[in-house]
């Protein structure tokens, strides 16, 4: 029985779960008043960005690649909305438009690494300060959001086991079950996974490898516009420095999610505990009340490490046992 | 006559050639659109003008180029240079820690906590300390070098705000200028600290055999492993190398500027200092390597910005440049780019 639990290659997501389950019944005891649904939805409400980004993380690192533009993408899309509404734009026409915005970013960058044959972290890098230096050419100030129907949309909870969530949370758990859906039951999902695995035996295999790594990288884009449209629902304000640092929490929610670094094995689902775990990480230190904020960087970047290490041990006793095995 | 055209070919196909041509053509560029460029006057037996100006101000910069050199001829990258320099600057800040004081005779002290070179010993160690954290985590759990520096990148500036307690710490204690404002025989400090690193790190690399085995790695570390290089420790040091060079940076940077801005120190100087090295013509895949046309590189990064300042732009249009800069740079050397140009000048000949 615990030989069954331990070997079977979802280890870390079970690891995941559980730390994610045992901290939220300790921090429960703790801290009178954590207990709630309204805090349990908080942890999505104040995090749906993260996770509509982290999805489309997903799939890049599951092809053995890495964007790290995300967060600058969120920014410049926060910033084209907040701008566009300020000048009379229609909410509708705008929303779309973002999401349109990432996905660009995320094909042209997508495009670089497959025709070029360059790595994606030097792409997505340069992508990163570029995007970001185009939302300051659109302000350097930050335009706060005052369309009627933008903040209508913001504003509107849906009732919920006597609390409330937000439409963002909606969106989220919308892509989160369309990404389970491509990844796990779809020809597409089934490349990503294979990519990842062997980029060459997939080649070879006859499957489109060039075509869906461009896919991917956009598809990463739609999300991160989406997370951008998302973000600008949540803070009401387009900002150059929104969001900074997103990349690290995107990665990392993926990591602990479960999903091998170097691609090829991990779930979607997994995703989005590695984003809940962070969430209560800030709401502890919220709760808390004496840790200042940057304790969350701090933390953050400890579980992304331990989670890590975690991989190379898991990785290592499975060849091991193989070659006990033979 | 034949070893000038000799040396004329050789000099084309240097590393330094390209980053060289850049400069000056944006030198060219100046020299028309900004008023007095080339001029440099002595005020107090001191140096002035742009010229001058770019030099002391890109120190920062062609310092951690230098190391960031190194980390890439291994094959690796440093993203967390940025995040290094804020926590050396906060370290030594904190330190320093200078206040300022009027004492009953109606006279001006600054106390400080701890002297000068304690400071700036501490701001190296704790760098050092970092940078054996990146190297421990490439060299010995293999962990892909973006990401393993990414943890610092982020967690880092969280590391350099709880030194300064999420403040800005002023300096006053005046001798902790002269690293980052100090002239020494009219010229910059910052500018002979630069010389001296450069001098350093170009002894051990092209006097000691160093340079060869990171070289090697850079090319096939597999390889370099079997013929006997101890490929762990060489990543390792360079990690260690990268930081001190960040804290040098960092040291200059908060001297300049007489204060530790955590969230600001720093910030986005990792995609300058691989532009730098990639204009300096030393690839991404690691193996050969020229510590001068990096610097050189970095030159050509700061001639930009200061071009941008001096012509008025808003400072942000900077980043847009570098990022392009680099996509283009990064296009033009990829294999693919040069097999496609090579097929279409073959096609040239035969017409």
């Amino acid at each position: 029985m615990i030989n069954k639990i331990l070997s079977t290659k979802n280890l870390s997501l079970k690891i995941t779960i559980t730390l994610f389950v045992v901290s939220f019944l300790i921090c429960s005891l703790i801290y009178p008043g954590f207990f709630s649904w309204q805090n349990f939805f908080n942890l999505f409400i104040d995090n749906s960005f993260l996770l509509i980004t982290a999805i489309g993380m997903t799939f890049v690192i599951l092809t053995g690649g890495i964007d790290l533009s995300v967060g600058s993408v969120i920014a410049f899309v926060s910033m084209v909305i907040a701008f566009l509404l300020q000048q009379g734009l229609n909410a509708f026409i705008v929303i779309p438009l973002g999401v349109m915005i990432g996905g660009c970013f995320g094909a042209i960058m997508g495009l670089i690494i497959q025709k070029f044959k360059v790595q994606p972290f030097i792409v997505t890098l340069a992508g990163m300060f570029l995007i970001r230096g185009l939302s300051f050419l659109i302000s350097v100030e930050s335009i706060s959001i005052k369309d009627p129907i933008f903040n209508r949309i913001a504003n509107y909870h849906i009732p919920i086991a006597g609390g409330a969530i937000s439409v963002n949370v909606v969106l989220s758990l919308v892509v989160l079950a369309l990404g389970m859906y491509l990844a796990h039951f779809t020809k597409f999902g089934r490349t990503v996974y294979a990519i990842g695995g062997d980029e060459e035996s997939a080649q070879l295999m006859g499957l489109k490898v060039g075509r869906t790594k461009v896919l991917v990288y956009t598809l990463n884009g739609l999300c991160s516009g989406l997370a951008g449209v998302a973000f600008s629902l949540y803070m009401l304000s387009g900002y150059g420095l929104h969001a900074e640092g997103l990349e690290m929490d995107s990665i990392a929610s993926v990591v602990i999610g479960g999903t091998l670094l170097t691609g090829g094995s991990g779930f979607v689902f997994g995703t989005l505990f590695g984003v809940l775990i962070q969430g209560l990480i800030q709401t502890v230190i919220m709760f808390q009340g004496t840790l200042s904020s940057w304790w969350t960087k701090i933390f953050v970047g400890i579980l992304l490490f331990v989670f890590i290490v975690l991989q190379k041990v898991i990785s290592n006793m499975k060849t091991t046992k193989n070659e006990f095995n033979n | 006559m034949d070893s000038v055209k000799h040396k004329l070919i050789k000099f084309r196909n240097s590393k330094a050639f390209t980053p060289l041509l850049a400069l000056i053509f944006l030198f060219i560029f100046n020299f028309f659109y900004i008023d007095g460029f080339f001029q440099i006057e002595i005020k107090d037996g001191r140096l002035f003008g742009y010229l001058i100006d770019i030099l002391n101000r890109g120190a920062p910069l062609m310092i951690i180029a230098i190391g960031m050199t190194l980390v890439i001829a291994t094959e690796g990258i440093d993203l967390s240079v940025g995040a290094v320099v804020a926590i050396a600057g906060a370290v030594a800040a904190s330190l320093i820690g200078g206040e300022m004081q009027i004492t009953p005779a109606g006279e001006i002290v600054y106390e400080t906590v701890t002297t000068v070179p304690v400071a700036v010993l501490a701001a190296l160690v704790v760098a050092a300390v970092f940078g054996m954290w990146n190297g421990f985590l490439v060299s010995s759990l293999k962990i892909p070098a973006i990401v393993a520096t990414l943890i610092l990148m982020v967690a880092g500036r969280g590391v350099a705000q709880l030194i300064t307690k999420g403040q800005i710490i002023t300096i006053y204690y005046e001798p902790y200028f002269v690293i980052g404002q100090g002239y020494l025989l009219g010229i910059p400090v910052a500018i002979f600290i630069v010389a001296a690193v450069l001098l350093i790190v170009g002894l051990l690399m092209r006097k000691t055999a160093l340079g060869l085995f990171i070289e090697s790695i850079g090319s096939n570390d597999v390889a370099s492993r079997y013929i006997g290089i101890k490929e762990k420790q060489i990543k390792f040091i360079v990690y260690i190398f990268s930081a001190i060079c960040a804290a040098i940076a960092g040291l200059i940077i908060t001297s300049n500027v007489k204060a530790a801005d955590a969230n600001n120190a720093g910030l986005w100087m990792e995609l300058d200092a691989i532009l730098s090295v990639v204009m300096g013509g030393n690839s991404l895949q690691g193996g050969k390597f020229s510590i001068v046309s990096s610097v050189i590189g970095a030159l050509v990064v700061q001639t930009l910005t200061t071009t941008v300042y001096a012509a008025g732009i808003t400072p942000e249009v900077n980043l847009v440049i570098k990022g392009f800069v680099v996509l283009i740079i990064v296009i033009l050397k990829s294999d693919i780019f040069k097999e496609k140009l090579n097929l279409l000048v073959q096609r040239g000949d035969r017409v």
